[in-house]
């Protein structure tokens, strides 16, 4: 009995041997893929302008959907990084969550900021337009992002400041700060844990989507 | 983001309806059709041939000894194997490394020099030229990749590891725009390059004349424009993380017809 499990066990490891070699022959192993990555993306890339090195090191939540190459991550995993990422946010100071929705308009359109060829110092665009549908009145939208046209409408908010408006309310500044909080892996930036919109910004972004005022709700 | 030349044009042509995010589309491809009777990459493409043929540089050489990858010369169906393995220089070469290891080799160029000079200035120029002739005696011809070498294995995987990295201030990688089929930013069509047909669709188009910026743009400069906007650091010219996605790219294209040097807004 022993015997044979021992045979067994040979023999499983002959087969083990003789299928890593033919997987040498035909694709390289992950570890392979990996150092060779490491080292191509060491020889390729260089600073410039405010675009540095260190934004190729990657935080545990880019490493984990980057790894993930497309397919959803394990439930666990997702939960993980999401909590860690809704840690990161940071309620407004004065306990002012909304500004104004023509500011925020104009901070939708706008996509500039932060590449290579932008300066320090210039307050950035949010991009929005870029992958959603906000007002009707722009046509000019991308299909990145789900429509929030009647974001706070469709959500049954006709006053923000309102006690019942206050889990849309926080809600919505959460996934303006940080989005990974609620979808480990979404495609959205994190426009207040990284920085690209300040307080005041994210507050008018706020009202572009939640005043009933704002041409989102009407 | 403005509203290129010929967004407005086409967007002044059509009615405004519920239907205007569809048909404005249609609308660009049907005057791109229109411009294709006369694409300007046409002017590159015959200087391209030109400067292939010219002696030119320290040697005063042509490049007609260059190996694309099909033998010394050989020109016609090059541009759908490339990137490939190629053993004299013992690296996998998209179709502008080898052009730059052709430069040195056969007419003494300084490829380092080149390679670190500004698109569209200097020998970056003559290469913008010899990219539009090399694609074009490619065009319509199916997109097939060498992937027998070992380095040709591993570079499409790197080039898929490259494609899906997820770094900079706003977490973005190449699939964030290019990974799921039917997406835009703002008007512009996405094409999904990790699958066909829409891989060949994207890839196969570059190099093309840009009409919002009035120039011939290499697959390199179409690449590195990508990673400005996906706030990236700056990618070398020729580096072997573009070639990579050249690799994940090109073989994603399989059987895809190439339409290089096509026309672009």
């Amino acid at each position: 009995m022993k015997n044979t499990h021992k045979k067994t066990a040979w023999l499983a490891a002959g087969l083990t041997v003789s299928a890593l070699l033919a997987s040498c022959a035909t694709a390289p192993s992950a570890q392979q893929v990996d150092e060779a990555t490491r080292q191509v993306l060491q020889n390729s890339f260089r600073e410039q302008g405010i675009a540095k090195l260190d934004r190729l090191k990657l935080d545990a939540s880019n490493q984990a959907c980057s790894e993930a190459a497309g397919v959803a991550l394990d439930d666990k995993l997702a939960k993980s990084i999401e909590s860690a990422n809704l840690q990161t946010v940071k309620l407004p100071s004065d306990g002012k969550f909304v500004g104004s929705w023509s500011e925020g308009e104009k901070i939708a359109q706008n996509g500039r900021g932060l590449t290579w060829s932008d300066k320090p110092g210039e307050a950035n665009g949010g991009s929005c337009y870029n992958c959603h549908q906000i007002s009707k009145a722009e046509l000019s939208f991308g299909s990145i992002g789900p429509s929030l046209y009647n974001y706070g409408k469709l959500r049954g908010v006709s006053d923000p400041a309102a006690e019942a408006s206050k889990p849309i309310v926080e809600y919505t500044w959460g996934k303006l700060w940080n989005a990974k909080a609620y979808n480990a892996c979404s495609d959205m930036p994190r426009f207040g844990h990284a920085g690209i919109l300040s307080e005041q910004q994210i507050r008018d972004v706020m009202a572009l989507l939640l005043d009933p005022q704002s041409p989102v709700n009407k | 983001m403005k509203l290129s030349l010929l967004g407005l044009a086409a967007l002044a042509v059509l009615p405004l309806s519920a239907a205007a995010q569809k048909s404005t589309a249609e609308g660009i491809a049907e005057y791109r059709a229109m411009l294709a009777d006369g694409n300007p990459a046409e002017l590159y493409e015959a200087k391209g041939e030109a400067l292939w043929k010219q002696a030119r540089g320290p040697k005063n050489a042509s490049l007609e000894k260059c190996d694309l990858g099909k033998g010394p010369g050989v020109v016609k169906g090059a541009f759908v194997e490339l990137p490939r393995f190629f053993a004299d220089t013992q690296r996998v070469q998209d179709l502008e490394s080898r052009l730059l290891s052709c430069m040195e080799q056969l007419q003494g160029f300084d490829a380092a020099e080149i390679a670190k000079t500004n698109f569209g200035v200097g020998e970056q120029k003559t290469i913008e030229s010899l990219v539009a002739y090399i694609s074009g005696e490619s065009r319509g011809m199916s997109f097939n990749l060498p992937q027998a070498h070992a380095k040709e294995k591993l570079m499409y995987e790197v080039g898929k590891k490259v494609f899906y990295l997820r770094g900079g201030p706003y977490d973005f990688s190449c699939a964030s725009c290019h990974g799921e089929d039917n997406k835009r930013v703002r008007l512009q069509d996405l094409p999904n390059l990790t699958k066909q047909p829409s891989a060949s669709l994207g890839f196969g188009a570059w190099p093309a004349y840009r009409v919002s910026s009035g120039d011939l743009w290499s697959m390199q400069r179409r690449l590195n424009d990508c990673y400005r906007q996906q706030r990236f650091p700056f990618p070398g010219y020729a580096s072997d993380a573009t070639i990579a996605l050249g690799v994940y790219m090109g073989v994603n294209s399989k059987g895809g017809a190439s339409t290089a040097p096509a026309l672009k807004r």
